[in-house]
């Protein structure tokens, strides 16, 4: 039978009475996991946000007509030259359209479907953006704006306007910043562009758009998807590209590819297309925890030291225990309580630091030109950082204590007293 | 007849530095209200024999019994709760928990036994400081009293589960001659008050003198 209250109030005095050998060893704890919840909030608060700049920028499944040439090319459906050498010079690709055919059934196959969280038509157009004499190559992309600013962030890149602003206006346009800058053009003005057959069309600029990404803010500007299939001069069921969200990214790699079968288009998943990104974060991941599990491990050592000492010192008081009838256990325990205490409050400080110094960072302004949305640095608050930290700081404070406690446990008292 | 420790045939051997045969077939026992000292010349296997008794030291050979049950080849765990049911110890050198009060000292045995309330271990407590005089003491730090009083605290302690025996190596070996005749009475009024039984290792010729039955050793072998 263990007797808690008695070994928890020998523990307690323990500790009490070595108030600065106690305090050292949580502090050392406290600065540990201090330091892990900050270091793993603010990495992966960075992670996350350098993810979602691009990530949220990039649709979970990605559908267009891919201009390639055939597979298949047309001399190999000759019977003749079916056991002949072919050498095929100067392939072209397909004559085809940009358009997805049958986009519109398509787009809504997929709003039906359940999976899906939603779905947006596009129409890419090159055009040219005319100031003056200069012209400027770039896109012009026609959306359905309000459904695009249910699926992905772009409301947090329209820096000036609204995307409702885009809808009300047949004629409007959401410049690119850069382009902006580059024309000396501000919300409200009039914007000339150019097709690429050379028809001119004045737009009225609703809004500015910045992504953070400069390629992007240089050439990329956004219209009504109609408005756009004007200026082409196409029918309104011309679209080339369709972006679709799920509710779980993860079914993105399975269903474009069974997509991708279903309707002969090219559909790429999140994953294909930013395959390198998931390994940087991966990799900006596997650096924090290894840094954290250092700092934790040290705070560790530190436990053990201390613990180590406490019991040479106590070598008579261990004797005495066990000669008036408290067991190996018994012992143990005592030792372990101490160290799972210190582990205990330093683990919790050690959470509160890592709070507010969390705090602190994400009040640290942050601006920077790439990064219109961010004004401080990024903090993520993930309570599971906590709980893996006080988890950790009882676990290394459990393994530091087991080795000196197990050693207390087996101290011979006779030899202590007899002073052999 | 009714013993309350018997030995058969003990032996034990120290192996470091060099095979040594400490104590050979110790056979004896000792009475219920019996005032037994051990004594003999340093290295005579006294102490060695009072551990074994105590039961802390467990590597020997032979029988022990404590209250006509057999104590010998005991689990470590039942042993610890032996020696706290029933026997007292006191050492030579106080051996008191320093951080802990007088009186946190005195209950610490009864608590790990948790037969009582704290409150009635506490009332235990102060009533054998009490019959010891020191009462007084109650809520000092250990470390802060003097030699005579600690092992007054540490004999509190060892009754503080009224044991069947009690135990001492030579626990007046560190006292001036005034606080050893103090324990002594102390122990011989325990004898004759409470029918405790005594065993204890001294080196204090005047001391055994005045016991009942004087164990006297030599090589590891009872003399008589």
């Amino acid at each position: 039978m263990i007797n808690w209250k008695v070994i928890l109030n020998i523990a307690k005095t323990h500790l009490l009475t070595k108030m600065k050998s106690t305090v050292t060893a949580s502090l050392g704890v406290t600065f540990g996991i201090g330091a892990y919840i900050t270091l793993v909030s603010f990495m992966t608060g960075l992670n996350k946000m350098l993810d979602s700049l691009i990530l949220n920028q990039t649709p979970h499944i990605h559908i267009y007509n891919e201009i390639a040439p055939s597979k298949k090319q047309p001399v190999a459906l000759y019977q003749e030259f079916e056991d002949a050498f072919n050498v095929v010079n100067s392939i072209k690709p397909k004559q085809s359209q940009k358009k997805i055919h049958n986009g519109f059934p398509i787009l809504n196959y997929l709003k039906r479907d359940k999976k899906v969280y939603g779905a947006t038509p596009q129409l890419r157009a090159q055009i040219f953006y005319l100031s003056g004499s200069i012209e400027l190559g770039g896109n012009l992309i026609g959306v359905d704006i309000m459904e695009e600013a249910r699926l992905s962030n772009i409301g947090d890149y329209i820096v000036e306007g609204t995307a409702q602003d885009l809808k009300n206006n047949e004629n409007g346009i959401l410049l690119g910043a850069g382009l902006a800058k580059k024309m000396s053009l501000k919300e409200g003005d009039r914007v000339q562009i150019s097709t690429i057959k050379g028809d001119v069309f004045p737009l009225k600029i609703v809004g500015i758009y910045q992504s953070g990404i400069a390629d992007i803010d240089n050439i990329q500007s956004y219209a009504n998807l109609k408005t756009v299939q004007r200026i082409l001069g196409e029918a309104q069921n011309y679209i080339t590209d369709i972006n679709v969200k799920l509710y779980d990214i993860n079914q993105a790699r399975a269903m474009a590819n069974s997509l991708g079968k279903q309707f002969q288009v090219k559909a790429i998943s999140i994953n294909e297309a930013n395959a390198q990104f998931e390994t940087g974060s991966n990799i900006r991941n596997l650096i924090t925890y290894a840094v954290s599990i250092t700092l934790l491990i040290v705070a560790g050592f530190g436990i053990y030291n201390i613990l180590n000492m406490l019991i040479y010192e106590k070598m008579k008081d261990i004797a005495i225990l066990k000669a008036t009838g408290f067991s190996g256990n018994d012992v143990q325990l005592i030792f372990m309580s101490q160290a799972m205490i210190i582990g205990a409050i330093g683990g919790f400080f050690g959470l509160i630091v890592g709070f507010v110094l969390s705090k602190l960072i994400d009040n640290v302004a942050f601006e920077t030109e790439a990064l219109p949305t961010i004004t401080t640095y990024p903090i993520n608050y993930n309570v599971w950082y906590y709980v893996i930290g006080i988890s950790f700081a009882l676990i290394s404070t459990f393994v530091a204590g087991w080795l000196p406690s197990a050693k207390a446990k087996h101290i011979d008292p006779v030899r202590i007293i007899r002073g052999t | 007849m009714d013993f309350v420790l018997e030995t058969k045939n003990i032996n034990k051997y120290f192996e470091k530095p060099v095979e040594f045969h400490v104590l050979k077939d110790i056979s004896f026992e000792i009475e219920k209200g019996e005032f037994v000292s051990i004594m003999g010349k340093s290295g005579s296997g006294k102490s060695t024999l009072l551990y074994i008794l105590s039961t802390m030291d467990t590597d020997y050979t032979g029988e022990l019994y404590l209250n006509n049950t057999l104590i010998t080849g005991q689990k470590h765990q039942e042993l610890s709760r032996i020696r706290n049911k029933h026997i007292g110890f006191v050492f030579q050198f106080h051996y008191l928990l320093s951080e802990f009060s007088v009186l946190e000292n005195v209950m610490l045995p009864a608590k790990k036994l948790a037969e009582k309330s704290p409150m009635e271990i506490e009332q235990d407590a102060i009533e054998k400081l009490r019959m010891l005089g020191i009462e007084k003491l109650a809520t000092q730090r250990a470390s802060r009293i003097s030699g005579g009083e600690k092992q007054r605290v540490a004999i509190a302690r060892a009754l503080i589960n009224n044991p069947s025996i009690l135990m001492g190596d030579e626990p007046t070996g560190n006292l001036d001659s005034h606080n050893s005749e103090n324990v002594f009475n102390i122990f011989k009024r325990l004898k004759e008050e409470e029918g405790l039984s005594l065993l204890i290792v001294t080196h204090d010729e005047d001391f055994a003198k005045r016991t009942d039955r004087i164990i006297q050793m030599e090589d590891g072998r009872i003399l008589h």
